[in-house]
């Protein structure tokens, strides 16, 4: 893949220009400016990792900042340990402080994380204080300054941040290129669809807050050896911190190693020689700086320099490749013979949800049996998708059991569901939108496989499934309803399920549109997949459907074969009206 | 027992300024959906208008708070219409983040640009009142508090009154539970938003200038009750204006109980704890309603 090598390559290039710059220059200076953009671009990629990546804004990274540099230097001074093994269990420390903050905190979603990471600096600054740790200097060992990180050439301060950068860097682009990486990116871009595709979110955000905890607990070790020498609550715990971590990864941008690295080398110079020439005179200068960088990047480019520039380049290309593309053929029609209805796949016993007192579903309980294609019909707020909620874990039922395959699947999360075997499709599509359809597809396919160049030729053959091979390359935002039905059809079928849940899978279709899916949907059927489809028109059911059940009110109605069940008074008395019944009776 | 007592007046006192600031916070969130990190910032604007309202022309910090309420509506409406318009109005989920970072660049531009111009020195404002206490049988009240306390119920009452008795309140509140359906009724969501933003900061500044009769003013104040603030609103249920107001009572009891059980030092770890445990347990706070899950 020319693309990933040339990946590589353009951090090597950034490592060895560190490297000439780092020779290059001579004055001590500039060399401590060198060391904190080095530093800077490590931490605004650590911080990239979980609110980057995983979309999970936190306020807090300084936490594992101040722990990094308080546990490395109270090692020095109370056990005369060197820095260079200190750091290891700092980083330790930092990991265990990820778990133990995350365990509870990604139960909140949104803004409630984002507030929660906010306590956890103030609590350490706050209890740092009480422990009398003020001021902790690092005590002078002029034996052995090598071992203990205290050289006096400050080339080998920049080399060290450097290599802390690079080890950080080649991390950051190993996430960017696995199958991590592109779970963590579709949690960010929409939690549910990813669940609902295999991905266990909470596990993928633990993940990307442990990984992003590493590298920022060494960069506060080395910035305390580097650059103060003197840890205090405030130099590492403090609103200062995350703050130059904000504004390198906002100018630059997030979601890409690059954007961190970008911002740092841009913003920590302007900063530095603002601080050095009018700093003394102006003590707030660079705060104020960084404050209004974070305003004026966010009401003028939000996304970050690298985002702005790239897609601009983008929008050059793509008109230029701009060409009229195929519409996509409806497939010949493979109705056939409706095979015979295998073994149960699917058994719903006595499932009850209610919410505040609304009885959504009581004591709903039917079969799905493999192969076939059994219809949920009701009318508005029958209970269909909540009955779909509960299938695939995104609710626990208060009574009642879900079975697939003879096992219970009830209570566990949605991820868990898929990747036995559950797939599933929205009532409106939920699309990851800042992918790629064919990474849309992609996230499906990594249920079954790790390999990212595998996995793309999967999706690719899923998407060659529902003819929608020639679009692989488009923004889910550029597709019409029918495509957009279509891509997430092919995303649930990359995770090779035994059984589709299909959502109003026809709506907001055109009549052409309709014909299409239907014809799509046999196909899965007769590719040996089971379904389970929502719909509203029963006109569409009727064609499609082997077998339905009718909810209403949350209860079910009637379970059988189409024609039986449109016989039955109750079902036409609840859904279908007088005027089927009279247009039922009339000979046809 | 008497000890009890005089730590839950002091906490009730304290928590009475807690939650007039608070009640400016949850404003704003409650119709903008913003989470202003800023507000701590206004809070010590405020703090110092009033000290230079004492200096300069002699009046009373009780007034003076008072009379700090139009420039700052002025200002808060000003820093809408620049900057928080531009971050507002679209898809909440999607602009969430946009605005806490504008905010906290607010926030860090405010800080530092007073820290420049008025030097870090704290400075005080020096009333007969501030080392008095009534005395309430053997339970001491500091003067400065209870006058404070007593003026941040009366404001609060009135926003509570405006909000719920005029039309302008309740376009404000049909504003915040649905802007769009606000929006067909006639309601200019848009000048709401910069009302309620304006409004906000006005409050905080207020309360700004009932802390400064017993609280050193500084540039970096804002940062020791930014996330007090958080708590109370957060507590009372994101938005929840009577919310708001009972969780700064809270914060103020809980800061002020701590102290029983804990050095003084540790005084805000209380707090942070109550905070997270809320987030835990009832994300909503005490007053909110659930939002959807899925």
């Amino acid at each position: 893949m020319p693309s990933r090598s040339r990946g590589w390559l353009a951090v090597g290039a950034v490592l060895a220009a560190g490297l000439v710059l780092a020779f290059l220059i001579d004055e001590r200076y500039h060399h401590r400016v060198l060391t904190l953009v080095f530093l800077w671009a490590t931490m605004g990629l650590a911080w990239n990792i979980i609110s980057g990546y995983a979309g999970q804004i936190s306020f807090g990274h300084q936490v594992f900042f101040g722990i990094g540099a308080y546990v490395t230097v109270l090692l020095v001074v109370k056990a005369g340990l060197t820095p260079w093994i200190g750091m290891g269990v700092a980083v330790a420390a930092a990991v265990l402080a990820a778990v133990l903050i995350g365990l509870p905190t990604f139960r909140l979603a949104g803004i409630y994380f984002g507030l929660a990471t906010l306590a956890y600096p103030l609590i350490f600054r706050i209890v740092m204080d009480w422990l009398g740790y003020q001021e902790v200097a690092i005590p002078m060992k002029r034996d052995d300054p090598g071992w203990f990180m205290q050289f006096t050439e400050p080339r080998s301060f920049v080399l060290l941040a450097l290599g802390v950068l690079g080890a950080t860097l080649v991390l950051s682009r190993a996430i960017e290129t696995s199958r991590l990486g592109y779970r963590l990116r579709a949690i960010r871009e929409n939690e549910q669809a990813a669940e609902a595709m295999g991905v266990n979110a909470f596990r993928g955000k633990m993940a990307a807050y442990m990984l992003s905890a590493t590298p920022a607990a060494v960069a506060g070790a080395v910035y305390i050896h580097a650059i103060l020498f003197i840890v205090t609550p405030d130099a590492v715990f403090g609103l200062l911190v995350i703050s130059q971590t904000l504004v390198v990864c906002m100018v630059g941008g997030t979601g890409t190693l690059w954007g961190p690295l970008i911002g740092a080398a841009l913003m920590v110079p302007v900063s530095e020689i603002l601080d050095s020439t009018v700093g003394d005179r102006l003590p707030g200068i660079q705060g104020v700086v960084y404050g209004a960088a974070l305003v004026v990047i966010t009401l003028y480019a939000p996304e970050g320099l690298y985002w702005r520039v790239r897609h601009a380049l983008r929008a050059r290309a793509d008109r230029a490749a701009a060409v009229g593309r195929p519409p996509i053929l409806a497939p010949a029609d493979e109705d056939g013979a409706r095979p015979g209805a295998g073994p149960v796949l699917l058994e719903v016993r006595g499932v009850s949800k209610a919410f505040l007192g609304l009885q959504a579903l009581s004591e709903v309980s039917f079969e799905v049996r493999e192969r076939e294609i059994l219809g949920v019909i009701g009318p508005n707020g029958a209970g269909k998708t909540t009955l779909f909620n509960v299938l695939n874990g995104f609710l626990g039922p208060e009574a009642g059991e879900v079975r697939l395959l003879g096992e219970a699947v009830t209570g566990l999360r949605p991820s868990e569901c898929c990747r036995r075997g559950m797939g599933r499709t929205f009532q409106v599509v939920r699309t990851f939108p800042r992918f790629t359809v064919l990474e849309n597809v992609m996230v499906g396919g990594f249920v079954r496989e790790r390999r990212v160049g595998r996995v793309r030729e999967l999706a690719l053959a899923a998407l060659a499934q529902v003819g929608m091979a020639e679009r692989a390359d488009a923004l889910p935002g550029g597709l019409t309803t029918l495509e957009l039905r279509l891509m997430e059809l092919a995303r649930c079928l990359a995770t090779s399920p035994r059984v589709v849940l299909l959502d109003e899978p026809l709506a907001g279709l055109s009549a052409d549109g309709v014909d299409v899916m239907i014809a799509m949907i046999r196909r899965v059927r007769n590719a040996g997949i089971t379904v389970v489809i929502i719909e509203h028109t029963m006109q569409a059911l009727l064609r499609l459907a082997d077998r339905l059940v009718v909810l209403d009110q949350g209860r079910r109605l009637a379970e059988g074969p189409p024609g039986e069940v449109t016989r039955q008074p109750a079902v036409i008395e609840a859904y279908l009206g007088k005027r089927w019944l009279a247009r039922a009776g009339s000979p046809s | 027992m008497a000890e009890l007592v005089q730590y839950v007046a002091t906490g009730l006192l304290v928590g009475g300024v807690y939650a007039l600031m608070s009640i400016g916070l949850a404003l704003i969130f409650g119709v903008m959906r913003v989470v202003n990190f800023a507000q701590g910032d206004f809070m010590m604007l405020g703090m110092y208008l009033t000290y230079f309202y004492a200096i300069s022309g002699r009046v009373d910090p009780l007034l003076g708070a008072l009379l700090s309420i139009p420039p700052f509506f002025v200002l808060g409406w000003l820093v809408h219409r620049g900057i928080l318009a531009r971050v507002t109005g679209g898809d909440p989920a999607r602009q969430h983040d946009a605005q806490l970072i504008v905010t906290l660049g607010l926030s860090l531009v405010i800080t530092n640009a007073t820290t420049m111009i008025l030097t870090p020195t704290p400075r005080g404002i020096p009333t007969s009142y501030a080392t008095q206490a009534f005395a309430v049988g053997p339970v001491l009240l500091n003067q400065a508090r209870s006058y404070a306390f007593a003026m941040a119920l009366v404001l609060a009452a009135a926003v509570y009154l405006f909000l719920t008795r005029t039309d302008v309140g309740k376009a404000l509140r049909a504003a915040a539970d649905d802007p769009e359906a606000a929006g067909y009724q006639g309601i200019d969501v848009r000048a709401m938003h910069a009302l309620a933003f304006g409004t906000g900061i006005a409050l905080v500044a207020a309360a700004g200038g009932l802390l400064a009769t017993y609280y050193p003013i500084e540039p970096t104040v804002a940062g020791n009750f930014i996330v007090l603030m958080f708590v109370a609103v957060v507590l009372g249920g994101l938005g929840s204006i009577p919310g708001a107001f009972v969780g700064g009572l809270v914060i103020g009891l809980v800061q002020s109980l701590t102290l029983l059980v804990l050095p003084f030092q540790l005084q805000n770890t209380g707090v942070f704890i109550a905070f997270l445990l809320v987030l835990y347990l009832r994300p909503q706070g005490l007053f909110g309603r659930r939002l959807r899950a899925v």
